[in-house]
This record gives structure tokens, sequence and C-alpha cells, in this order.
């Protein structure tokens, strides 16, 4: 489903990084390991289609997306990819459920209040769905941002180092959560981190080194 | 959710900050506002005033003067003009109309203007209520008058000597009011008229008092009479090569025109208007750096707020609509304010100008106020831009590494 093909990247004046090739079925769960620098952010940032690679190519459900203009690649990417990142990140100025609203807009598909509602009940913080960010503790807003990248069903869900910030008790809810909702999506998981508590729960491990 | 809404919110999120903006653009356009509005009656005023009238013939003085207190009866009058000498000017082939004035009298600050029926045709005016004034010691008050002063017909007041004060009361005739006229929209709202008679009888009065006994001329009756001003139309438009110099050099008064010295007013008055002008620009300026001040900063934090709204989906292009549009609403509701601002501010300085005649009014709206609209509008965008264009060009990927 997600094939990456001679990809490298290399910033500025510095040196290659080099990415061995890459093949994922839809509906797996994989584990993206490596220590920091070892070029773990680039290539979350290649797979999610914001960062050009200065060579190789990615395609996502037969989709070559660096071939697409740019316009239609943030569409594209609104429509197929979710993505939750170390920290929550929501828009401050905007309510729980009109984040994920935004979500759908911004993808271009039409306000599902059914979906944004069913998303919030089965991440257990419906309750909070007109509250605004500042109001909802750490691990709340945690569970908002995976409903946000599930919101559209998207064919490849992306965790960049989701629990790296959390403790014990709120880091296994947020894992558990994101294997159950990508099972739940039928969406592709795929978790970077260097956390020692996530790891035996993949059978899958691609290593940076 | 539109582009619009997102930007709306994300305004509401720092009410502060916004409402400062929006105040500093309310400010400058209100000045405008006022500036224009004040600046646009008035010289409706001027003209309206003096529409019909070539000439203005006095003592001799400055002719701003004259015209001041002859046409918009806000200043003294330059003295007093020999009745027969007025009496000569009147008859003369360039003149069509003569209208003669007589002043100085008040009745509460309200002009007492002697004249005849002259003044009727000069300025088109008609009856609401009662006649014209007949004989002596009537009068026929402006609509302007009869709404302050609370007068009706039938009721009588006393003169009081002078043009504003109402210390010095002729209490030996009363006047009465046999009509009052229809608004005019001029000055005419806001005079007593009657003829000329009685405000000659008033005075003498006084004189009587004074020098009861050395008054031996009593054949000569219009020798010693005198008027204030007069109001003259020309024949021809001839006249006005002729005319004006031929009173100026012939005779002991002065000839002044209308037009030439409103145009002198406004142009003494212009420099005031154009400082205020360039201060409400300044005032602009300083809020078009406040608002670009505003979404720069705002968009520093916000950076991360917008690299994921690239990651949700939205185009660059989105994200450089939502910054302009927060500029526009910022601007657009800041010159509403100010539009409102200016008119409010002008209704209220009207209510409490003390001068009838030039009294301003905030409800009167003009095509012209668009073009600040148009200005705020632009201003927002000018703000905007370059804050604008940096959302659209962020690199998103540079963003989200940092964290």
């Amino acid at each position: 489903m997600i094939s990456l093909k001679s990809v490298a990247h290399r910033y500025d004046q510095q040196q290659d990084i080099r990415f061995e090739d890459w093949q994922i079925d839809a509906g797996s769960q994989w584990l993206l390991l490596g220590a920091s620098g070892s070029g773990k952010s680039t290539l979350l940032h290649i797979l999610t289609g914001i960062l050009k690679p200065t060579q190789g190519s990615v395609s996502i459900k037969g989709t070559s997306i660096y071939d697409l203009s740019s316009k239609e690649l943030d569409q594209f990417r609104g429509r197929n990819i979710g993505i939750v990142f170390q920290r929550p990140h929501l828009i401050k100025s905007l309510s729980i459920s009109e984040n994920l609203v935004i979500a759908q807009s911004f993808a271009k598909l039409p306000t599902d209040l059914k979906r944004v509602n069913e998303v919030l009940d089965a991440l257990g913080i419906s309750h909070k769905k007109n509250a605004y960010p500042d109001q909802l503790s750490q691990g709340q807003l945690q569970r908002v941002s995976i409903a946000r990248a599930v919101i559209n069903k998207p064919a490849l869900l992306i965790a960049d180092e989701p629990t790296s910030s959390l403790d014990d008790n709120n880091a296994a809810v947020v894992l558990d959560l994101l294997m159950q909702q990508s099972g739940a999506n039928q969406a592709t998981l795929l978790v970077a981190t260097h956390d020692k508590r996530v790891k035996d729960a993949f059978k899958h491990t691609y290593e940076l080194s | 959710m539109s582009p619009i809404k997102i930007s709306w919110k994300s305004l509401w999120s720092k009410p502060l900050s916004s409402a400062l903006n929006m105040m500093l653009i309310a400010f400058g356009t209100g000045i405008l506002t006022i500036l224009l509005l004040a600046s646009n009656q008035i010289s409706q005023k001027l003209d309206n005033n003096s529409k019909d009238i070539d000439l203005v013939v006095g003592a001799k003085g400055s002719p701003l003067q004259l015209i001041l207190s002859s046409i918009y009866y806000i200043d003294f009058p330059t003295g007093n003009i020999p009745l027969k000498a007025a009496k000569e000017l009147s008859r003369s082939p360039f003149v069509k109309r003569a209208v003669p004035l007589a002043l100085g009298d008040n009745y509460n600050g309200t002009r007492i203007v002697g004249t005849d029926s002259n003044f009727v045709a000069l300025y088109h005016l008609k009856l609401t209520q009662g006649k014209f004034w007949n004989s002596d010691f009537e009068a026929t008050i402006g609509a302007g008058v009869a709404e302050s002063q609370q007068l009706k017909v039938g009721d009588t007041f006393y003169g009081a000597h002078g043009l504003s004060s109402s210390s010095d009361v002729h209490k030996s005739h009363p006047y009465k009011v046999t009509g009052v006229l229809e608004s005019q929209g001029n000055v005419t709202d806001n005079l007593i008229l009657t003829n000329i008679a009685s405000v000659w009888k008033m005075h003498d009065d006084h004189e009587e008092d004074n020098k009861k006994h050395d008054d031996h001329e009593h054949d000569g009756e219009e020798d010693h009479k005198e008027l204030t001003s007069l109001l003259i139309q020309y024949r021809s438009p001839m006249s006005v090569a002729i005319f004006p110099r031929m009173v100026n050099e012939t005779t002991n008064m002065q000839a002044a025109s209308p037009a030439q010295e409103s145009t002198r007013l406004f142009s003494l008055i212009g420099v005031g208007v154009e400082t205020l002008q360039w201060f409400a620009v300044l005032i602009m300026l300083i809020a078009a750096i406040s608002v670009f001040v505003n979404l720069y900063n705002s968009l520093k934090e916000r950076k991360y707020d917008l690299a994921i709204m690239r990651t949700l989906g939205a185009s660059r292009g989105k994200l450089f609509l939502i910054v302009i549009i927060e500029g526009i609403i910022l601007t657009l509701i800041g010159t509403i304010i100010g539009l409102a601002l200016g008119h409010f501010a002008l209704q209220f300085i009207g209510h409490y100008q003390e001068s009838n005649q030039a009294r301003l009014s905030g409800m009167i709206f003009l095509k012209e106020e668009i073009y600040l609209f148009v200005a705020g509008l632009a201003i927002g965008i000018f703000a905007a831009i370059i804050p604008a264009i940096q959302a659209y060009r962020s690199n998103i990927s540079k963003i989200l590494s940092k964290n």
C-alpha cells in the first residue's frame, strides 16, 4: 500500500541521509525506531508529504505523492494521512469539536457532526466537545489529536513520538487507542518512537541506523 | 468551516490587541469622517446662503466681516450706511433687486432683521402659519426660531439691544409674532424678520432720551436714517465688472462679493482642515502599522497552528487567505465604528453649538464616505500582505521539526 523506493534526502550542505526501501501493507501496524538524529523526523516528513526528498519516490495507495502539485498534495494529505504529533497542537482559538470540523473542511469533505461525535465518543472525550484546548489536560488533548487524525478515516495513521511526553498510564492508554482506532478505521498505523515502553506491542519494525 | 470563521475566531482569541487595532482605525476614520462631513456641510451652507446674492454693500471695513454679518449673521456689522445713499444705489440700472437690512437687536441670541418684501422674494420664503409682517413691531420668525424659542403666532417678545447679549432689553415696544416661515435649510430658519421702521423706532427711543432738546431737524427725516447693508442682485452679468468698482470708488461705502469672500474664508479654514486631515492620515498610518505588527507577532505564535492546518490539508492559498481576512476584518470593523463615531460626534457637536446659523448635523450621509470605507479595506490588505505572504511561504517541515 505504501512504498518507499531509493529515497535519500540532503539538507543544505550536509551528507545524504539514505533510507532503505520499505513496503507497508494495508492495515499493518509498524514501529519506526531510531535514535534522535538518525533521520526519523525526516523520514516521517517525507512519508507525510511535507518534505520532498532530494531523490527517490514515495507512493501511497498507488499515488506517487511528490508528482502531485502543492495544492493536490495538501488535499491528498488531508484525506489520506492522519498525523498525531508528540504534542497535541490543537488550534487554540477553536473548540474541540471545531478542531475536528476544521480537519474535515480542510480536506474538502462535508462537515459531518455525526462522525465528530462518533470519534469523540470512541475516545471518551465527547463531554469536552464544546471546551477549548486550554481547558483540557495533556492526556485529554492527546486523545483529541488522535480523534483529529482519524476523523477523515485516513489510509495511513502516523504518530510521531505520541507517548514521550506522557506518564506510563497515559502512554499505555494512548498507544492502545492508536492501535484500536487504526483497526476500527482500517488504517495502516506507523508509530515513530524511541520510547521503550512501546516496542513490545508491534510485530513489524523498521529501524534506522 | 470557512476561512472567514477561522479568522474571526482567531481574532476573538486575543480580544485586547484586536480591540486596540480596531480603536486606532476607528479614531483615524472618525476624524476623517468628521472633517469630511463638517467641511462639506459648511461649504454647502456657505453656498446655500449666498446662492442668489451677487454683492453686499455696507460700511467700509473688512469685506469678510461685511459678508459674515449680512449673509451668515455671525459677525458684527462693519457699521451703518446712510439710507439716502443706499436708495440711490438701489435705483442704479445695474441692480435688479436691492434688499435693505437693518441689524442691531436680538431676542435670546436670535438676530432681529429689519428688511422689506424684497427679502422674502430673494430667499423665496414661504409661510407655514400666519402672515408676513406688515406694520411696525410685527415679526415673522424662521422655523428654527419657532422651535428653539417656543414662539407661535400671536406671541409677543421683547428685543434686546446688540447682537447676542440680552442685558439691554427694549421694554417699550414688544414684538408680536404674525407668521412662521417654512424651513429653508439656510440662515432664514434662524432669523426674526420685521420691517425697518421697527428697528429704527426701537433705537429712536434711546436717542430721544439722550438728546431730546437739541433735535431741531425734524424736516430732514431721511437724512439721518441709516441701514446696515444692502444685498444686491445684478440685472446682468455685465454688472460684475462695473458696479463693485463704482461703489468702492465713488461712494463712502464698500462692496463685497459673497462668492469671493467665502472662497477666501474657506481657504483660511482650509489650512486647519488640512492639518487635521494629515493628523488623521497619520493615525491611520499608525493603525496600519499596528495591525501589521499584531498580525506579524501573532503569526510567530501561530506558526505551528498554521503548519498543522497544512498537515490537515489546507493549501498555501488558504493560509494566505486566512491571514488577509484577519487584517480585513480588523480594519473593516474599525472603519465602520469610525464612520459611526464620526457621525455621532458631529451630531453631538451640533447639539452643543452656540450659533444656530452654522449648526452641523451628524444625520447627513455622503457618497464620499464610501472612499473612507475603501481606504479602510485597502489598509487591512496592505497591513496583512506581508504576514500573509509569510504564511504562504512557510516551510512546514522545518516548523514541525523544531517543535
